[in-house]
């Protein structure tokens, strides 16, 4: 725990803001905290501990980045300034299962396009938009790395090779048959 | 000090040979799965489950099931190898659950190979032995007076068939020394693995009369210890796509358990460490990468033996060494496939360089979009620690060192080194005026090397088997192979690792088939979206660093995407322009307003709406991009665009005044018309149709209403009697 350096004054109120951080972080992620502030830098595992949120709630929303500033003692505007500066984290949430359509090079002249273009018909949302049953969220990534197999998605953890338009209704079908089934 | 390093090392590897050793004698037969994330991708955790089921189910206790990492042959995976004793190891590809039931039946419990499912299959027999002969240039002259006109004449004098040896070609089998380049054949029979040294055709004769009709190996000309690409080619020898390969960096890929410490012992593993521990001498290993020619693998090829020596010429002595490994070129997974298939290979190229270097603390960055990778190199990490090769006092040394792990979240811009290291300290990754260089001031403001995974991964090579060999493997300006990630319009796609300076003909053509059916290859484009694009006039140009910048696109991590003549090359440069234009960070102007005025150009010539005047354009904001950017990405974001109009400039000027794209790729200058003569009016079309702009009666042919069209190419997909024309 971090009463800090700073002298506190009668009004302080830290005691109750970290509860309520903690609260709001669960113990796992508040137990990954202190563990990195043990570190010299602790500040420099922001972004891990970012990814760890993210994990846990499936983005990162603003009371969960305020709670990582307040008990990591770095200044919101930071946290929030590294949050949005890389594609990976998600500030808003996001439907159950996650399409990532790969627009890398080899993806991109085998036909990602076509296959995105299915995915936003069948589904009627754009690219980083979730569907209106809150199922399916689509999005475009950079690169997956599986050029050999392109063009390549990924729903959730399962990467789909070759894919081509025509399978794409059967592959979400997929998907809302194993949602239905849980 | 010396002695105590080797005898500690020499006790480790014991301990890793008895353990498999142990391992390995229980079983006879052994089923080899490949796992990586391509391999997963197309099926191979399922392959692995399947066979593990089939073993138990069969009660045998003599099967072994290895896993490996990838190959590299990505188009054909997940591949599967089955060793039985005595025989040729038999590869397959395309596994699926159906054939993992026949190959486990037929194959290893009837012994009779499935041959119509051989990787580059099928086979017509499975013939005793396989011989390879080494047509590298170094043995090249001496083999073709040796076999003659040609081995198959050969070997019809001496009376032996097809059905009882295959011969094949394959690069370097890493077994000469300068001094006998052009004296020596290097020859190597399968199953026995007994790779041959020959002076003369009496001695050719020699080997297979005795070892192939006599089944009698020649041990007086045999060769003895692990040559670098051995193992690899002992494997993989017979596949065209793999044994016109050179392989250094991927030498262990589809040959040794990611997951085994005690496999990469097997294989010379730390022996490089132990050696430069023995030594003591920093200076002796900077020597040793000075002379072999090593260049950063990760796109600007500076000399890795100078980065290194800057940094332990420093006064500060608090260094830290950093792999870079966040991949993150659009067409590039060679990272991602040595972290997964032979992490302890990086590992062990890393703690050389911080014990050249002086840095007692080293971080490996890693791409997050790469849980395999991650979770490979944690373990690899974790496994060093209890052996004793990372952390306090490594093999007895006093040298002291350890690796963290850091996640990258997906910012292109993070590859550029001063980005990543703002990235680390968790800061937002963006780039910082060089110099001073990280050598000099780097993570947290200390001297800092910062190497690629493939880089690193040269290193042990190198010390084990010499600075010499290593720069005679390469060109004159650069020494060893490099890894390029082919893909796009090609037949074979994966990992091909080549020698620098072999022709880009070879690899694409040679190695990769071209493009499939039949279409001609328009361009190549190297170097992901800071590199450019080759026309096939110039494909004949040796690859390397220089030769590649010259041409105007640059070598890159490796990333090498074929393109054929239905790729749009405005529509490429567009597509990359987009991409640098997304991954910008912001900090400078010329890069982030640039590359954006850059894509409206683009966007208006892909739309019928350009001049010839914005070409002219496009090259002036282009160069002058390049001369003010702050970092690498924004001064090498223009030559995607640059690159083709020089080399393209044709299509340019077609989509700008004939508002036509040769290609077809470009949506507004194409238009979607229904030949009323081949229209048998089936309403498939417009049926399918999403914005039901398709009329027409059944049995009449039916008419597009072009005002509404929204060029979905949904009706060309679906049409049966090919009516529906792009012109």
């Amino acid at each position: 725990m971090n009463t800090g350096s700073q002298t506190r004054t009668s009004t302080d109120n830290w005691p109750e803001v970290e509860a309520s951080c903690r609260r709001i972080l669960g113990d796992r992620l508040c137990q990954f905290i202190d563990q990195v502030k043990k570190d010299p830098r602790p500040e420099s595992h922001l972004i891990a501990v970012l990814h760890q949120v993210q994990a846990e709630f499936g983005y990162l929303g603003t009371s969960q980045l305020d709670a990582v500033a307040q008990l990591m003692q770095i200044p919101a505007a930071k946290v929030s300034g590294v949050a949005s500066f890389y594609h990976y984290f998600r500030l808003e949430p996001r439907g159950r299962f996650v399409v990532n359509i790969c627009f890398g090079t080899a993806c991109y002249v085998k036909g990602a396009d076509r296959v995105a273009e299915k995915f936003k018909t069948e589904l009627g949302v754009n690219l980083g938009e979730t569907s209106k049953d809150g199922m399916f969220t689509v999005e475009a990534c950079r690169c997956l790395g599986m050029c050999a197999l392109a063009p390549v998605i990924t729903v959730g953890d399962d990467v789909w090779a070759q894919v081509t338009p025509d399978r794409v209704p059967s592959i979400l079908e997929g998907y809302i048959a194993r949602a239905k089934g849980s | 000090m010396k002695a105590a390093v080797r005898a500690r090392f020499e006790e480790l590897r014991s301990k890793a040979e008895a353990a498999l050793a142990e391992a390995r004698a229980a079983f006879r037969i052994r089923i080899q799965v490949g796992s990586a994330t391509c391999e997963n991708a197309a099926g191979a955790t399922v392959v692995f489950e399947e066979f593990r089921k089939h073993i138990a189910a069969s009660g045998r206790t003599d099967i072994g099931l290895h896993r490996t990492g990838c190959t590299g042959r990505c188009s054909r995976e997940p591949i599967v190898t089955v060793f039985m004793p005595d025989s040729l190891p038999v590869k397959y590809q395309f596994v699926n659950r159906e054939l993992v039931h026949k190959i486990f039946t037929s194959h290893v419990l009837g012994g009779h190979p499935l041959l119509e499912h051989v990787l580059d299959g099928p086979l017509t027999h499975l013939p005793r032995f396989k011989l390879l002969y080494c047509t590298s240039p170094r043995c090249c002259q001496l083999q073709r007076e040796l076999w003659g006109h040609s081995p198959e004449e050969l070997l019809r004098d001496l009376g032996i068939g097809p059905d009882l040896v295959q011969v094949y070609e394959s690069s370097c089998l890493g077994a000469c020394t300068p001094a006998q380049v052009g004296k020596l054949a290097h020859v190597l029979v399968q199953p026995e693995k007994t790779l041959y040294r020959l002076r003369s055709k009496d001695e050719l004769r020699e080997v297979l009369e005795k070892h192939l009709l006599q089944g009698q190996p020649v041990e007086r000309l045999a060769v003895p210890g692990k040559t670098v690409g051995r193992k690899f080619l002992e494997l993989y020898g017979d596949v065209a796509f793999f044994n016109r390969q050179t392989r250094v960096a991927l030498r262990h890929n589809g040959v040794l358990d990611p997951t085994s410490i005690e496999e990469y012992f097997h294989y010379r593993g730390f022996e490089a460490l132990a050696t430069v521990l023995e030594r003591d001498n920093p200076s002796w290993v900077i020597d040793q990468i000075t002379r072999s020619r090593l260049r950063g693998r990760g796109g600007a090829g500076y000399p890795t033996g100078k980065k290194w020596a800057f940094a332990a010429a420093s006064a500060e002595p608090v260094r830290y060494i950093i792999c870079n490994a966040d991949e993150g070129d659009p067409g590039a997974f060679m990272d991602r496939s040595m972290l997964e298939s032979d992490p302890f290979n990086v590992i062990e190229g890393m703690i050389i360089g911080a014990f050249a270097i002086g840095a007692s603390r080293g971080f490996v960055y890693v791409r997050a979009e790469y849980p395999l990778a991650v979770e490979r190199i944690h373990n690899a990490i974790a496994a060093c620690r209890d052996w004793g090769l990372l952390g306090e006092d490594i093999l007895g040394s006093g040298f002291c060192f350890d690796i963290e792990v850091r996640l990258g979240a997906g910012a292109f811009v993070c590859g550029e080194e001063t980005a990543l290291i703002h990235s680390i300290e968790g800061e937002r990754g963006q780039p910082r005026p060089r110099p001073p260089y990280p050598t000099e001031r780097g993570l947290w403001d200390k001297p800092t090397v910062i190497n690629n995974v493939e880089t690193f991964a040269n290193v042990p090579a190198i010390i084990n088997y010499g600075p010499e060999w290593f720069a005679r493997l390469g060109s004159e300006e650069s020494g060893g192979t490099k890894v390029f990630a082919l893909a796009g319009k090609v037949c074979h796609t994966g990992l091909v690792e080549v020698p620098m300076g072999t022709p880009l003909r070879d690899i694409v053509v040679g190695i990769g088939g071209g493009p499939p059916g039949g279409k001609r290859i328009k361009a190549v484009q190297t170097g992901g979206p800071a590199g450019g694009c080759i026309p096939e006039s110039m494909l004949d140009l040796p690859v390397d660093f220089g030769t590649l910048t010259k041409a105007g696109s640059i070598m890159g991590s490796g990333g090498m995407i074929v393109m054929d003549e239905t790729d749009c090359m405005v529509d490429i440069a567009k597509y990359f322009m987009e991409f640098t234009c997304d991954e910008s960070c912001g900090k400078c102007t010329p890069c982030r307003e640039g590359t954006k005025r850059m894509l409206e150009i683009l966007d208006r010539i892909t739309s019928g709406r350009g001049t010839l005047e914005d070409l002219g354009k496009l090259e002036r904001l282009g160069r002058l991009i390049k001369k003010s950017s702050l970092c690498g990405l924004g001064r090498a974001a223009p030559n995607p665009v640059l690159s083709t109009l020089a080399h393209f400039r044709d299509e340019y000027v077609q989509h700008v005044t004939d508002k036509r794209c040769p290609a077809k790729k470009c949506k507004a200058l194409i238009v979607y018309v229904i030949d009323p003569e081949k229209c048998v009016g089936c309403t498939v079309c417009a049926r399918n149709c999403p914005v039901s702009c398709i009329s027409g009666t059944r049995r009449e042919p039916h008419v597009i209403d072009q005002s509404r069209c929204i060029k979905c190419g949904r009706c060309f997909e679906v049409c049966r009697f090919d009516a529906v024309k792009l012109t």
